[in-house]
């Protein structure tokens, strides 16, 4: 009996070994990064709609040459957990050539051709008449494995790049411009996973009614739309508690049976006392 | 040994159905070249020599770069009538070498025997470029080279561009401008702006040949072509559409309605991409709504801009749940899909033929039900309370174990 449960505890905490062994490795690397091409040179040529776009990989510089006016797509995948920065730099026509200041834009769509938001970056650059380059970024938000089908949230799939300038004089359209983009990403993890609270909640003018009660003296009464009849929620309670808790729980009870598995089985009532 | 085999066959089977993801245009791709033959090809502005020399310097090159897929024809406008009856000089068209497999040496003879004559008839050329393309099913791209405007209105090539391109035979022009001129630089943009091509303001012949070598290459990559289908203006009779590419054309402050079927556990992924191909005010949107046949919105997508673009798009997806009941047959929802736009034009600009659009219809199989968000940073669920309980049996078994060798030596040292 006591071989058995011995044998058994064994075999479990191996098991368990390997389990957590494997855990610590998947835990080490948040990111699942593309395998195939590392940093290296892309495609050369781009597409000039969403269906001709041409396919990058992240960390591939991909460049194309075009003229002045051209809408250059390009796509790539993203994962899960990713925020992702698509870089891009336009190398301009000869100062002497162009007549004034052009503005370049670089746009991001999902698989779905929704436009997605730049986070951070500077999406939209003008270039003076005189400037060699212009160089655009444009941070994604962090790719989330689900969201409702309501929601706009970047989900694992296609995303299109696509350049073009927005504004120029119009002798400069058509002059040659070489482009180069590249996409990088940021593993997320769990910390992208959102959770914050909102200071206020969404009311049209709730600052001023706070600002009214303070002052005192108020002109005419802020229409609110009013309070749910418990006030706002604090937001801290949620049924996750009751879960965690009760997993602690039967976790230590768990751990007082492991325990006296291997407690053995006491001492046998035939051996008499004093040995 | 035959268990390795085994995984090895089966590892080469999975791998084979791989390749056919898309399906490519399988007929070979056509394009054709307009070159512009008019008597101002004479003055000499390119590289110190005149127009007409670096056009053909560049058409050499080019004939040289042409893929082995590509079909290429070659016609000249103003090839031939220098006087002054301007009737008959806007009939001056003529293909110079037909649109089939390319034959570099007869195509470069002909080339070389081009002397700048006439008018410069861009209408009539398109219109012959267009007719010389007919036919098949493949991709199509006019690529135009000119130095002047067109001189034979009130025939406006841009109306021509539009309307050739809307026929459905899914044609591209591309144009290149030698002059650096307002107007031509205009009316060159319009045509390309019409169809979905790039305007390209050439100074060099080297930028010439590579540009035009370009365009060629591009027409040979091979792309998914969409299948034209009809939206009606309500969902009873509209279209039903499978998975796949579609393109359609739709005015100003029009309607279109399709329909999708979707069965349970299926969920719809739908695109749509209206095409600014005329001069529009600088505000638009377009909005892609999902409706029940009763009427009913599901979802929808909208997306508004402003300023220059080529195309305005926006999507949505519905997932449908499973069914509850799995005994019985699964009964498809036909799903209305509504395309609209709020593009709006100057008094000036036609409205006929509408604007392109591009459908993307995906039914896939849906999503399985999802876990909350974290919040606080806890978790939830099965999997949370497995580790909490495997962690906790663990950490009695150990502490058993040292408390029993705690003993032990106890015992002995006693």
């Amino acid at each position: 009996m006591i071989r058995t449960t011995r044998v058994l505890a064994g075999a479990l905490l191996t098991g368990l070994a390997l389990l957590t062994g494997a855990g610590a490795a998947v835990a080490d690397d948040p990111s699942p990064s593309p395998s195939a091409s590392g940093d290296g040179s892309g495609p050369t040529e781009a597409g000039t709609a969403f269906r001709t776009a041409t396919a990058i990989q992240q960390n591939q510089t991909a460049t194309a040459g075009g003229s002045t006016g051209d809408y250059l797509y390009w796509v790539f995948p993203a994962d899960a957990g990713q925020r992702a920065t698509v870089k891009a730099k336009v190398t301009l026509p000869e100062a002497a050539t162009r007549h004034g200041v052009s503005t370049w834009q670089v746009d991001v769509y999902d698989g779905l051709r929704r436009r997605q938001a730049c986070m951070y970056g500077k999406q939209t650059g003008k270039a003076a008449a005189d400037a060699t380059t212009v160089e655009l970024t444009c941070v994604l938000r962090t790719v989330r494995a689900w969201s409702e089908p309501w929601a706009n949230d970047p989900l694992p799939g296609s995303y299109y790049v696509r350049l073009t300038v927005v504004d120029l004089p119009s002798a400069d359209l058509g002059l040659p411009v070489r482009t180069e983009v590249e996409v990088t990403s940021a593993g997320k993890g769990g910390a992208g996973d959102v959770d914050g609270t909102l200071s206020e909640p969404l009311v049209p003018g709730v600052s001023t009614a706070d600002r009214a009660s303070t002052d005192g003296a108020s002109a005419a009464p802020v229409p609110l739309a009013g309070e749910p009849e418990d006030g706002w929620a604090s937001g801290w309670w949620t049924d996750r508690w009751l879960w965690t808790v009760g997993g602690g729980v039967l976790g230590a009870f768990a751990a007082v049976f492991g325990y006296s598995l291997t407690r053995g089985s006491g001492r046998p009532s035939r051996v008499p006392p004093g040995m | 040994m035959g268990i390795l085999l085994a995984t090895l066959t089966a590892g080469l089977g999975s791998a084979l159905p791989a390749a056919a993801d898309e399906t490519p245009t399988k007929a070979s791709p056509k394009v054709e070249l307009v070159l512009d033959v008019s008597g101002s090809m004479r003055t000499c502005d390119i590289d110190g020599q005149s127009r007409m020399t670096a056009a053909k310097q560049a058409f050499n090159e080019v004939l040289d770069a042409v893929p082995e897929q590509v079909q290429l024809g070659i016609r000249t406008l103003g090839a031939d009538y220098p006087g002054d009856d301007r009737k008959v000089g806007c009939k001056d068209t003529k293909q110079l070498y037909p649109v089939g497999p390319l034959d570099r040496t007869e195509a470069k003879t002909a080339v070389a025997t081009l002397a700048p004559t006439g008018w410069t008839p861009i209408g009539p050329a398109l219109l012959g470029a267009a007719d010389d393309l007919e036919g098949g099913d493949s991709t199509r791209r006019i690529v135009l080279i000119s130095d002047g405007e067109d001189t034979c209105g009130p025939l406006d090539p841009c109306e021509v561009a539009r309307d050739i391109a809307a026929r459905g035979i899914h044609l591209v022009i591309d144009t290149l401008g030698l002059v650096p001129n307002e107007k031509i630089r205009k009316q060159l943009t319009c045509i390309a702006e019409a169809t979905g091509g790039t305007y390209t303001a050439v100074q060099h012949t080297d930028e010439l040949s590579g540009r035009v070598t370009q365009l060629v290459d591009r027409a040979a990559e091979p792309v998914v072509t969409p299948v034209a289908t009809e939206g009606t203006d309500s969902c009873t009779d509209a279209p039903k559409l499978k998975s796949g590419l579609y393109t359609d054309r739709e005015k100003i402050g029009e309607h279109r309605w399709y329909r999708v079927e979707v069965l349970p556990g299926q969920e719809l992924r739908a695109s749509a991409s209206v095409f600014a191909d005329r001069a529009v005010n600088n505000d638009y949107g377009t909005l892609l709504r999902a409706v029940t046949v009763h009427g009913r919105e599901i979802v929808r997508g909208s997306e508004s801009g402003t300023g220059r673009t080529d195309a305005i798009s926006s999507g949505l997806r519905y997932p449908r749940p499973e069914q509850d009941d799995d005994d019985e047959e699964p009964v498809p929802e036909t799903v209305c899909l509504q395309v609209s736009n709020s593009f709006s034009a100057p008094a000036s600009v036609k409205t006929s033929p509408g604007m392109p659009v591009e459908l993307t219809v995906d039914v896939v199989d849906g999503p399985d039900n999802a876990a909350d968000v974290a919040a606080f940073g806890l978790g939830r669920g099965w999997w949370l309370l497995g580790v909490l309980v495997l962690t906790g049996l663990v950490a009695g078994l150990l502490t058993g174990w040292i408390s029993r060798w705690r003993i032990a030596v106890w015992r002995t040292n006693r």
